[in-house]
Formats: structure tokens, C-alpha cells, sequence
């Protein structure tokens, strides 16, 4: 998939890569400790914060699962 | 007024196997909507929770009554924003999407709660939930149905997306399993075949010795 960024794209393929195999064979078997895509995701990132700087997208500030927080809760069915 | 959805679907494939599609499931075939995917943040808690931001870009198709509200000097993409936590050990994951521009015009806000089926542990349930809301005077009710309309057209997307990732993961499990069979048979037929001369050059020495003897 692409990354916003088009200049940000081959990283973001290298970085998916590592993270889903670390995810399947490690962080699903209950291993998480030491995530080896570290290194990756710092370059991508980097790239990706500049197109979304350039791009104007307005994502800072947001906080995390921000809109959940006054829904009512989701766990009973 | 909030226009509110809720629906379950039951998946056929194992928790394990949908989480593990749900970070591949871009591009699918029923993705033409979805112009880009990106993680802005991720983090292993250390209680062991996964949380990760994604932000994605969606094309924003409207009817003609509603171009209206966007002028063409407007940026027509949708910036959304999904949230997830996957806790491995309740086997639970759970998202949360919405758009973070155009919001006045349409805001729609989707919970999605991924666990393992209570009753088969080879399949998933999803919980889904959206709530979708509009601040435009007099245009509150279309748009909302719009939304809503929008909504449940790409939820079904979303399921055969998942579909289509799950059997494309499982043909390429099994075809690495053949890759390896085969690899394996080719090592093996390999040795046999050289155990095979070893012992017809042991057998042609003990017949040359055994001429050689003939003759002295």
C-alpha cells in the first residue's frame, strides 16, 4: 500500500514487512520484548512527518482513540 | 441527531489469522477507496498491549446535491485517523476510525471489536458500531443518510477485503508448506541416490578386486 508521502512509499514496504513478521511470530506468542523495527520505523516516520507537515494534515493534537472516550462502553453486547 | 449502526459479523478464520490481516489488509482488490495507509505512532505497553495510530487517505465520492458543501479549492481527500489496541491475552482487538477533516460537513466515527467466537475458536466476531453525525443547517438529515448509506456499502467492502486477504494468506501458507515438501523430497531422493552409488562403487571395487584376484 502506499504511503502518503509517494517519497516515503519503499519504506514503509521494508518497515510493514519487519513489523508483520515480528508481530506473528513474536508478539502473538506472547514474546514482545524487543521489537528488532525500531531502526526502520524511525527512518519512515521521519519521512512521513514531512509529507503530512507539507501536506497540511491537520493530525496533531488528536489524542489516542480521543472520540471512544464518550461513546458509551463497547464491551457488553 | 447521531445516526447510529451496530452489526456482528461472524469471520471464518481464527482470531490469530484475522489480526494478522488486519495489518495487511491494504490494497485488496475492494480497497479502490482507500489512496494510502501509513502508522504514525505504535507501542508495545508494558502491560503487553499493542496500541498503534494509523492515518489514512480515502476519496470522498459525493451525489451532486452535496458538492455544494465542498468548494473546488477544498481538498477532496478524507484524512482519517484509526486507533487500535490488541491485547493478546483477552484475544481481543479493538479500533477506532474517523475522519479528522471535512468533520462539520460529515463526521463518521466506527468501534470495532475483533474476538474470538464463543462458540467456535476457529472463527472471529466482529462487533462493529458507527456513529455518524452532520453540522450542516438543513442538510443534517440527507447527509446523515448519505453517511449511513456510504457506511454499510464499505463495511461490505471491508468484509470481502478481509475475505480476499485470508485466502490469499492461507494459498501462500500452503504453498510454502509444498515449496518445503518438495525441497525435502529433492534432499532426500538426493541422498538416496547418492547412498545408491556409494554402494555400486563399493560393489564395482569388491567385483574389480575379485577379478583381480582371478587372475593372479
Amino acid at each position: 500500500m502506499n504511503s502518503v508521502g509517494e517519497e516515503c512509499t519503499d519504506m514503509k514496504r521494508e518497515y510493514d514487512q519487519c513489523f508483520n513478521r515480528w508481530f506473528a511470530e513474536k508478539f502473538l506468542k506472547g514474546e514482545g520484548s524487543g521489537d528488532p523495527c525500531t531502526e526502520l520505523f524511525q527512518r519512515y516516520r521521519l519521512c512521513v512527518q514531512k509529507a503530512i507537515k507539507d501536506k497540511d494534515i491537520p493530525v496533531d493534537g488528536v489524542e489516542f482513540m480521543g472520540p471512544n472516550k464518550d461513546k458509551p462502553d463497547g464491551d457488553g453486547s | 441527531m447521531v445516526k447510529y449502526f451496530l452489526g456482528t459479523n461472524v469471520m471464518k478464520s481464527s482470531w490469530d489469522q484475522v489480526i494478522a490481516a488486519f495489518w495487511k489488509r491494504y490494497p485488496n482488490p475492494y480497497s479502490k477507496h482507500v489512496l494510502s495507509e501509513d502508522v504514525l505512532y505504535r507501542e508495545v505497553t508494558p502491560d503487553n498491549k499493542l496500541l498503534t495510530r494509523k492515518l489514512l487517505t480515502k476519496t470522498n465520492r459525493l451525489p451532486h446535491w452535496a458538492e455544494r458543501f465542498f468548494p473546488s479549492n477544498v481538498t477532496r481527500a478524507v484524512y482519517i485517523i484509526e486507533d487500535s489496541i490488541v491485547d493478546p491475552v483477552t484475544r481481543t482487538l479493538t479500533t477506532f476510525t474517523w475522519n479528522i477533516n471535512h468533520a462539520k460537513v460529515m463526521s463518521v466515527e466506527e468501534r470495532c471489536i475483533y474476538c474470538e467466537n464463543p462458540e467456535n475458536g476457529n472463527w472471529t466476531n466482529v462487533k462493529r458500531e458507527a456513529w455518524i453525525s452532520s453540522k450542516v443547517l438543513g442538510f443534517t438529515r440527507p447527509i446523515q443518510e448519505f453517511g449511513l448509506a456510504r457506511f454499510r456499502s464499505n463495511v461490505t467492502k471491508a468484509i470481502k477485503g478481509y475475505e480476499y486477504i485470508l485466502t490469499k494468506m492461507q494459498d501462500d501458507a500452503l504453498l510454502k508448506t509444498l515449496v518445503e515438501t518438495a525441497k525435502d523430497a529433492t534432499g532426500k531422493a538426493k541422498e538416496t541416490a547418492l547412498a545408491a552409488r556409494d554402494r555400486a562403487k563399493g560393489l564395482a571395487n569388491k567385483t574389480t578386486t575379485t577379478k583381480k584376484q582371478q587372475y593372479l
